[in-house]
C-alpha cells in the first residue's frame, strides 16, 4: 500500500467541500459519532440532504461563517492506497492557501463548474498548479446534474481545458465529469453518463500512477549529526538526514558543501541496520569514510552531477504577508536544514495569475506571484525546478516577526 | 516505499528539525499509544545517541496505575530522562480548583501543570503525538504549531506550512507544539505497533475490570471517581482505546487480546477513538477551545 496526496482547487461555490464529503461518505470513512455531530449541527443542502461540506470545517469560526478558513487535512485509505487530502480553501487568500496545500500533494483536483466551463479561476488554478510543478492534474467537471449530464458540454470544457493546459506547458491531465452533490462517477460509476467510458473518482485515485520527475543525483541535507560520544562509540560520527532523489549508495563518491571537499559514502543506517542503499524519501543516517567537519545546515551530495553553490540566483516567489515584499529588508530563507540571510536584489516582474501576463514595476502584495533575483549571504546548494524540484524549494521567513511570508523555487542562477 | 515506511521516515525528519532547530525541546510523554510511539521514532531518529529532549509527563493523579508502571519501566529501559509535572502541585499551590460534582475531573486542569512545567523548564518545543484524524480541529493543526506566551493556540494565525521546510523561528516566551505523527491514522498507529512491535500499557488489551456505566459510557471505576449510592459497579472485559486520565477516558466491549484482534475491532468499528473521550462532548468547539487555552 502506497500514499497518494491530493488537493482539491475550486472556487468557493464549486462544490470542494461536497466532493471531498461525498468521497469520505460513499468510502464508509465517515464514523457514526462524526455523522451525528453533523447531523446536530443541522446544516442543510437545498434539497433538505445533510450538507456534507460541514465535515471539513474543522474551526468553530469556520462553521459560524459557513466557509473555510485555512488548510484542513482529511485522511481516508481502501485496500489499496492511504489518501491524504490537503483541503484549501477556495475564495479568500486563494492564492497562499492553494500554494500551501499543493506544496504538500502529489496530485491536484482541479472542479470546473459544467455551467461555467473554464473561467478565470480555473486557468488561475492552472497557473499555479504549473508553477509549482504538480505531478499530475486532474480536471473534475462538477454539477453535471445541471446540465442534464449532457456529454457535449463535457467535451468542449475538455477541449477548452487542454488549450488552457497547451498554453501553460501543462502535461499528464486527466478528465472526469462528475455531481459531487449527486454522487456520480464519484465513487460509483453513473448509469446516468453512459456514455463517459473512463473511470469513477476513486477508481481513477486508485490506480493512477505519480509519476515522479526525474531527479539530478541524490543530495542529503544534513539535519543533525549523531554523535554518541561514549567509551564503545567513541568515534561515532553519523549524519543524520532525509534523501532527497534516488540511490543513495555505499561507495558512492561524494563531495560536501560547503566546504566543497570530496569523500565516499562508507555506510548507512537506518535504526541500527546496515543498508546498501537509500530510497528517496528515507529518513537514515550514514557515515563517510574520510573525517569531514560537517554540521547542520551543510550539505551531501553524489559528484555525479552536482547540484548548484552559487549566491546570486533568480526564483518564482510566492508572498503570503499582509506586509508587502520589502526590497530594502533583510529577510532569511529555509531550505531544508539550512537557513540564509538574503538580500532582495530586484523583483523582475509579477505574473498577472488571471492573464500570466507579466507586470513591471509593481511591488509584490499578499498573494501575488513574481519573478525575484536574491544574493545570499552565503552560497547556496540548490538544484533548478525544472531539473530537481525537491532542491529547489524554500521558504522566505521575515526576521523581524519570524512569520513564513513567502514560497520560493528557484529558477535560475543570476 | 510501503506507506508506513514513508509515514516512519516523514515523523524522523521531523524529530531531526526540532532537534536542529530549538534549543530546549522535549517530548510529551502521556503513556499512551501514541506518545509511546513517539518513543520508538526517537530511537530510530537519535540513535546510538542520546535523545536531545527529555520525556515530559504530565500527571494528573488520576492515571490508570498500569500506564504508570508501563511508563517507569520504559523509562529504566531507554535510559533517558523524565520530568513530571503534577496536577497536585498546581492544585496545592491554588493556581488550579479541582472540579466539583459527578463528573469532575482534572482533564482540563492539566492544561496549567504544562504550561507551568514548560515555563519553569524553559522548554521552546514540546513534541505531542496528536494526530489530525482525531478531531475536526485538529485536522486543521500545522506540524509546527506556534503556541504564544499564554501557551494559546490562534487557529486564525497560523503560519502557513510548505513542501517538508518547517519554520521554527520564534520569539522569546513563545514555544512550538510539534506534531510528528500528524499524517497517521489511528489504524496507522496500530499497524505500525504491530509491524514494529512495540510494547503497550495493558491497559489496550481486553481485561477484566470493574466498571460504571456513566453517560453512556463505560468509565473504570476508581477511587477518586465520584461513586454514588446509585452507581453500578459491575465486571466486564473491556480495553481502553485511548488513554488520557481515569476521570475522562471510557472503555470499549472488547474480546480483543492481541494486536490482530484490535486492527480488526478498530476497522469495523463505527466510532471515532475520541468517540469514547468525555473531554471532547462538552461542546461542538471542545477540542479548539481547550488548544486555544493551551491544551496540547
Amino acid at each position: 500500500m502506497n500514499i497518494l496526496k491530493f488537493i482539491t482547487a475550486g472556487s468557493v461555490d464549486d462544490g470542494k467541500s461536497t466532493l471531498i464529503g461525498r468521497l469520505l461518505y460513499d468510502t464508509n470513512s465517515i464514523l457514526d459519532d462524526q455523522l451525528e455531530a453533523i447531523q446536530r449541527a443541522n446544516r442543510k443542502n437545498d434539497d433538505g440532504t445533510v450538507d456534507l461540506a460541514i465535515l471539513t470545517d474543522g474551526l468553530k469560526a469556520e462553521r459560524e461563517q459557513g466557509i473555510t478558513i485555512d488548510v484542513a487535512y482529511k485522511y481516508f485509505q481502501t485496500e489499496y492506497r492511504k489518501y491524504i487530502i490537503a483541503d484549501a480553501p477556495g475564495h479568500i487568500q486563494y492564492t497562499r492557501n492553494m500554494v500551501t496545500g499543493a506544496s504538500n500533494s502529489d496530485l491536484i483536483i482541479i472542479l470546473v463548474d459544467a455551467r461555467k466551463g473554464v473561467i478565470e479561476q480555473t486557468k488561475r488554478h492552472s497557473f499555479i498548479a504549473k508553477l509549482l510543478a504538480m505531478k499530475q492534474v486532474l480536471v473534475c467537471v462538477n454539477k453535471m446534474d445541471m446540465v442534464d449530464y449532457s456529454a457535449s458540454v463535457f467535451e468542449q470544457i475538455k477541449a477548452d481545458y487542454l488549450t488552457l493546459a497547451n498554453n501553460l506547458g501543462l502535461k499528464d491531465i486527466d478528465f472526469i465529469p462528475v455531481s459531487a452533490l449527486k454522487g456520480d462517477n464519484i465513487v460509483h460509476k453513473s448509469e446516468r453518463m453512459s456514455w463517459y467510458a473512463g473511470e469513477s473518482l476513486l477508481d481513477y485515485l486508485e490506480n493512477v500512477e505519480i509519476h515522479e520527475q526525474e531527479a539530478a543525483s541524490w543530495r542529503f541535507p544534513v539535519q543533525w549529526v549523531v554523535r554518541p560520544q561514549t567509551d564503545d562509540l567513541h568515534d561515532y560520527r553519523g549524519y543524520a538526514g532525509r534523501v532527497l532523489g534516488e540511490g543513495l549508495k555505499v561507495g558512492d563518491q561524494v563531495i560536501v558543501y560547503p566546504a566543497e571537499t570530496f569523500s565516499t559514502v562508507k555506510a548507512i543506517e537506518l535504526n541500527g541496520q546496515q543498508l546498501q542503499r537509500a530510497e528517496s524519501g528515507q529518513s537514515v543516517i550514514i557515515h563517510l569514510s574520510d573525517d569531514v567537519d560537517i554540521s547542520r545546515g551543510d550539505t551531501i551530495a553524489s559528484v555525479e552531477n552536482p547540484p548548484k553553490f552559487e549566491r546570486n540566483i533568480q526564483a518564482n516567489l510566492c508572498w503570503f504577508d499582509n506586509k508587502p515584499l520589502d526590497t530594502d529588508q533583510i529577510y532569511l530563507i529555509q531550505s531544508h536544514s539550512k537557513l540564509t540571510k538574503v538580500k532582495i536584489v530586484d523583483v523582475l516582474y509579477k505574473f498577472d495569475i488571471n492573464t500570466q501576463e507579466k507586470i513591471h514595476d509593481e511591488p509584490i502584495k499578499l498573494n501575488d506571484i513574481g519573478r525575484i533575483a536574491i544574493k545570499s549571504a552565503e552560497n547556496l546548494v540548490f538544484d533548478l525546478q525544472q531539473e530537481n524540484a525537491a532542491n529547489s524549494q524554500a521558504i522566505v521567513i521575515d526576521p523581524r516577526t519570524n512569520l513564513t511570508v513567502g514560497a520560493l523555487m528557484i529558477q535560475a542562477v543570476d | 516505499m510501503d506507506y508506513l515506511d514513508h509515514l516512519e521516515a516523514e515523523a524522523i525528519y521531523i524529530l531531526r528539525e526540532v532537534a536542529g532547530q530549538f534549543e530546549k525541546p522535549a517530548l510529551l510523554f502521556s503513556g499512551g499509544k501514541d506518545s509511546i510511539t513517539l518513543v520508538h521514532l526517537a530511537k530510530k531518529a537519535f540513535r546510538p545517541g542520546k535523545f536531545p529532549f527529555p520525556l515530559v509527563h504530565i500527571d494528573t493523579g488520576h492515571n490508570f496505575p498500569e500506564t504508570i508502571t508501563f511508563r517507569d519501566a520504559l523509562i529504566e529501559d531507554i535510559g533517558e530522562k523524565l520530568i513530571v509535572g503534577y496536577v497536585q502541585d498546581s492544585i496545592d499551590q491554588g493556581k488550579v480548583v479541582e472540579q466539583k460534582g459527578k463528573n469532575a475531573s482534572r482533564n482540563a486542569l492539566q492544561t496549567v501543570t504544562l504550561l507551568d512545567t514548560i515555563s519553569k523548564h524553559g522548554f521552546d518545543a514540546c513534541i505531542g503525538g496528536a494526530r489530525r484524524d482525531e478531531e475536526k480541529a485538529r485536522a486543521k493543526e500545522r506540524i509546527f504549531s506556534v503556541r504564544d506566551e499564554f501557551g494559546q493556540w490562534d487557529p486564525k494565525r497560523q503560519r502557513p506550512e510548505l513542501w517538508s521546510i518547517f519554520n521554527g523561528k520564534i520569539n522569546k516566551g513563545e514555544n512550538v507544539r510539534v506534531f510528528p505523527i500528524s499524517n497517521w491514522t489511528e489504524l496507522d498507529v496500530w499497524n505500525y505497533i504491530k509491524r514494529e512491535q512495540i510494547a503497550l500499557p495493558s491497559i489496550y488489551f481486553s481485561h477484566e475490570r470493574e466498571v460504571i456505566t456513566r453517560n453512556g459510557q463505560l468509565m473504570a471505576a476508581a477511587s477518586f471517581l465520584n461513586i454514588d449510592a446509585d452507581d453500578v459497579i459491575e465486571r466486564k472485559s473491556v480495553r481502553f482505546r485511548t488513554v488520557g486520565d481515569m476521570t475522562c477516558t471510557a472503555a470499549v466491549d472488547s474480546t480483543a487480546t492481541e494486536l490482530d484482534d484490535i486492527i480488526a475491532e478498530i476497522k469495523a468499528s463505527t466510532v471515532s477513538e475520541r468517540g469514547a473521550r468525555m473531554d471532547d462532548k462538552v461542546s461542538e468547539a471542545a477540542m479548539e477551545e481547550r488548544k486555544k487555552q493551551g491544551y496540547f
